[in-house]
């Protein structure tokens, strides 16, 4: 038994919905007690789907435990196909029905419906939700993708999108595209929009292209094993992986390399001086291990950032984050416990991190910007714009996103140069045009010792380790608010490691001088 | 004082035949009662015993509320505790105790049931005795099942409730107790209209804190605040305690008659009841009106999700002039909810369980000009140009009793007025 709180992933059927959601054609017919259905509203209302999830749930009840479950999920299976009437249906258990041990693949098989009926045998209790997705695209394709004669121009299929994942949408546009500025069309995208008899085309293509291997490496394992289609092994997320993707994709072809830079921004964006403060922000990154890897590679060759710590919530990617942290002289973080890595992130103090909706609520109980790079994601991180994270558009689309959470470098600069100024204190409220000032006690600003971020500072003063004098508290004031925190911060590691229990104006700007960069 | 909105029905829906139907439904489990439930008991801590799913469904349904360190977790049952049950049982003493450490401040442990939980038998009755004993006196635990085998979302704060009646200390004096969970400030509402009227005393389940102040015996008379509470009513009177039954506090009509049974009870003269009512309940009707200008002359069609949909089936068609095509509930107690369907006038479908996809075929056929709904249903009604109101939130707003009735019909009124913006000259 573990406690848990926050999940990143949730259980191996939700991927299974997630293949089946992003499909068209398919019915997916799920042995799940009432309340299950809750999962339908991930797709409706967080990624806004027009229709429901093609999901049926057979929803047994404490009076049915017992033989009367197994004749609910005939029925239910039998209604699925005759109202929905799909070109192939999909059949498994929830964690609860796992426990039943009825059998939906035998039953289903035993009904002799006139569709292909896939069983999915999916471990709840070991297993979780992007294992779930991975294992029921390997499973549909196994059981539909049969050797086909190939087209006669050079195609691919995409291979890894699914419902509800991280801008799967807009990857897949960009990458067309992209492949199509090269002459390679695209066979079929799957399973994002393919439906089974597209699936049984798949063998037509002359190379995969595994967008997302968290989602479709078993797939491609087995199309590269059973119908000789080599896959890529590179993800084009950031520019030099985007190069890196077309070379492996003219080695496979030996098709010439293309790449219209027409619309690549992103190269002279990080070179122009306005992004010299970027030098050595320290970045901490985490999400899954396909995002991470590719957004320590932008950060650290692309952006300038320097990557403090990284690791990644999805087990099945440890093998190669490992490896990437190691090659950036790190310790990897594998975990799917938050309180880990918000332990971790406490403990590294990064200018920004790059997470997922649970990394930006990180940052902001610690005061520390944050940018989105990964799933699990919440309704705002599925835009109704166009912004794709992979190829040319991801590039810039990736550069903005990353850089606004941050202090623009000339605003910083002034901040810096009028922290004096009358009307630019922490206490003189959002703006000088009607909005009213933060209320302040009599003589002035009242001191506001809460301005640290919560649990950093006290815990310090709980240990007794350092006392901040009077004077360097005031001088500490008059740093701006946004960077103070870090300031206290640095100033009080500085202190600790020399030793001090007290901090001066001298502790302060001698720690200001050590971190100076 | 006569309810002089509008007359009752000549028959109502007390008789009227319920369409019974199986199939898949469309809702929540009782688990997600927990997300109101451990906002209102200040030291409770909700312990779901379950697995990855039960904790999915938690993150999902309380939304950002999560990320604000709320007194409830999962301990996610793993492959290990599946294999032997002994285990189990220690692996959750365990886990208690770690988390008990952690959280000092916790005087009450709810161990919640699940589905998996329920299934493999794991005895969480015998684990709350033993683990009463071993943290005695500082915490108090029970147990109770939010699980979707046996309860539909609102059911799991009836569960809870109902857990809790048996283990309180008997009280012999007369009383009111008013029961079922409200917003802090809809229950000050409450007790305020109550203490005015010269009635008291009062006491609430469940209580903010459980500091053994509350009790129950042959005196207790109580009334019920939400319609779903029919295991805690049966736990009550149990305990010997009185029900007075009332139509739900909905609106000014459905206020003044909860309020008028209770003020029978305790014997309160027209005069006092007049006085005390009347400002409160003219500035409830007054802000109903306003919102009903939107609604009256609309139908309303309601999928099963709480329980609260007979009662709020009532308000919407006799106080803001709303027809009712279908109204679905998971459950019907007739006898709890009698005085409401006694208002509801004849017509409506009234269904009790589910079979969604038939449902839907019923609503696509009647084309309501309003759906109240659930969230996986709800966008996929607006995209085939049904307006929908989604039926959560009428579970976490504050929309009991006169103060709240505007917003109540508001609640209603605007998914119908964003239609009429964003579509000029559509059916309105």
């Amino acid at each position: 038994m573990k406690l848990t709180l926050w999940t990143y992933e949730g259980p191996p059927h939700v991927g299974a919905m997630r293949v089946a959601t992003a499909m068209k054609g398919l019915h997916y017919v799920l042995h799940a007690p009432q309340g299950d259905t809750y999962a339908d509203l991930l797709f409706t209302m967080i990624e806004r789907r027009n229709h429901r999830p093609p999901v049926t749930y057979t929803t047994f009840q404490a009076r049915d435990l017992g033989a009367d479950t197994a004749n609910l999920f005939k029925t239910a299976c039998q209604n699925a196909y005759d109202r929905f009437k799909p070109e192939a249906m999909i059949v498994g258990a929830s964690c609860t029905a796992e426990l039943i041990q009825d059998d939906p693949g035998g039953m289903a098989e035993a009904m002799g419906l006139p569709v292909p009926v896939i069983a999915l045998e999916l471990p709840s209790y070991q297993r979780k939700e992007n294992f779930g997705a991975d294992e029921t695209f390997f499973q549909i394709t196994r059981a539909l993708a049969r050797p086909v004669e190939r087209t006669a121009r050079i195609t691919c299929n995409l291979i890894g999108a699914t419902g509800l994942g991280f801008r799967h949408r807009d990857d897949v546009t960009e990458l067309t595209g992209l492949l199509s500025d090269m002459g390679v069309s695209v066979n079929v995208t799957a399973p994002y929009g393919a439906t089974p008899s597209d699936i049984k085309r798949l063998g037509a293509a002359h190379f995969n292209v595994l967008m997302y291997p968290e989602t479709g490496e078993a797939a491609c394992r087995w199309m590269e094993r059973e119908l000789g289609l080599p896959y890529t092994r590179t993800v084009p997320i950031g520019v030099g992986a985007t190069r890196d993707f077309l070379a492996e994709v003219s080695t496979i072809t030996g098709l010439p390399e293309q790449l219209d830079e027409a619309r690549l921004r992103q190269p002279w964006y990080a070179a122009s001086v306005d992004s010299t403060y970027l030098t050595a922000k320290r970045v901490f990154i985490f999400g899954d291990g396909t995002h991470v890897a590719a957004a320590a590679r932008i950060a650290r060759d692309e952006m300038g950032f320097e990557v403090v710590g990284l690791g990644c919530y999805n087990r099945e990617m440890a093998r190669p984050i490992r490896a990437l942290a190691k090659s950036y002289g790190l310790e990897p973080l594998i975990t799917d416990d938050y309180l880990e890595v918000e332990a971790a992130i406490a403990a590294l103090a990064p200018e920004m991190i790059l997470g997922t909706q649970m990394e930006r609520m990180i940052g902001k109980r610690l005061g520390i910007p944050c940018a989105v790079i990964s799933a699990p994601v919440h309704v705002q991180d599925f835009p109704a714009r166009y912004s794709p994270q992979m190829g040319i558009e991801g590039a810039n689309v990736i550069f903005d996103t990353w850089v606004h959470p941050l202090v623009m470098g000339l605003e910083e600069h002034l901040l810096h140069m009028f922290r004096d100024d009358f009307e630019f204190h922490d206490a003189a409220g959002a703006s000088h045009h009607g909005a009213a000032p933060v209320a302040v006690g009599a003589g002035g600003p009242a001191p506001q010792p809460a301005a640290s971020p919560r649990g950093i500072s006290t815990k310090k003063n709980e240990l007794g380790l350092v006392i901040w004098l009077a004077d360097a508290e005031r001088e500490l004031k008059k740093i701006p608010f946004f960077v103070r925190g870090k300031a206290r911060r640095n100033t009080e590691i500085f202190a600790a490691e020399k030793g001090l229990c007290e901090i001066g104006i001298d502790t302060l700007y001698e720690a200001k001088a050590h971190y100076a960069r | 004082m006569s309810l002089d909105t509008c007359p009752p029905p000549a028959t109502g829906c007390r008789d009227a035949p319920l369409l019974k139907q199986r199939g898949q439904h469309e809702v929540f489990c009782g688990l997600t009662g927990i997300i109101w439930l451990h906002r209102k008991m200040q030291d409770a801590f909700f312990l779901v015993v379950g697995s990855r799913t039960c904790a999915h469904l938690l993150q999902s349904a309380a939304g950002v509320m999560i990320f604000a360190e709320p007194r409830f977790g999962t301990a996610i049952l793993e492959e290990t505790d599946l294999a032997g049950l002994k285990d189990a049982q220690d692996e959750l003493e365990r886990e208690v105790a770690r988390l008990l450490a952690r959280r000092p401040d916790i005087r009450q442990l709810f161990l919640v049931g699940s589905c998996p939980s329920e299934v493999i038998k794991l005895d969480l009755a015998r684990a709350a005795e033993r683990l009463t004993l071993k943290h005695t006196p500082h915490v108090r635990v029970l147990n109770y099942s939010g699980s979707g085998i046996e309860t539909t979302f609102t059911q799991g704060e009836d569960a809870c409730l109902a857990s809790m009646v048996p283990t309180l200390p008997d009280r012999t004096t007369r009383q009111l107790m008013l029961v079922g969970a409200l917003p802090d400030v809809v229950e000050d509402q409450a007790l305020d209209l109550l203490a005015q009227m010269g009635i008291g005393p009062i006491s609430v389940l469940p209580a903010k804190r459980s500091d053994g102040s509350l009790g129950v015996g042959a005196n207790t008379v109580f009334a019920l605040t939400q319609p779903f509470l029919g295991d805690t009513l049966t736990a009550l009177e149990r305990r010997g305690a009185r029900h007075i039954p009332a139509a739900f506090p909905f609106g000014a009509e459905g206020t003044t008659a909860w309020l008028r049974a209770v003020a029978d009870e305790f014997g309160v003269d027209d005069a006092t009841f007049a006085r005390v009512t009347a400002a409160p309940r003219a500035r409830a009707t007054r802000a109903v009106a306003q919102a009903a200008e939107t609604l009256a002359g609309k139908s309303v069609f309601f999928f099963p999700d709480s329980q609260l949909e007979i009662p709020l089936a009532r308000f919407l068609t006799r106080e803001c002039g709303m027809t009712a095509l279908e109204v679905g509930t998971p459950f019907l107690h007739k006898s709890i909810l009698g005085p409401d369907l006694d208002l509801l006038a004849e017509g409506p479908v009234l269904a009790e369980g589910q079979d969604v996809d038939r449902q839907l075929d019923r609503c696509r056929a009647a084309r309501p000009d309003l759906t109240v709904c659930g969230l996986g249903l709800a966008n996929p009604l607006e995209a085939e140009g049904l307006a929908t109101k989604w039926a959560i939130e009428l579970v976490f707003t504050p929309v009991h009793f006169y103060e709240q009735a505007g917003d109540l019909a508001g609640l209603f009124s605007r998914p119908l007025r964003r239609r009429a913006l964003l579509h000029p000259g559509a059916r309105a």
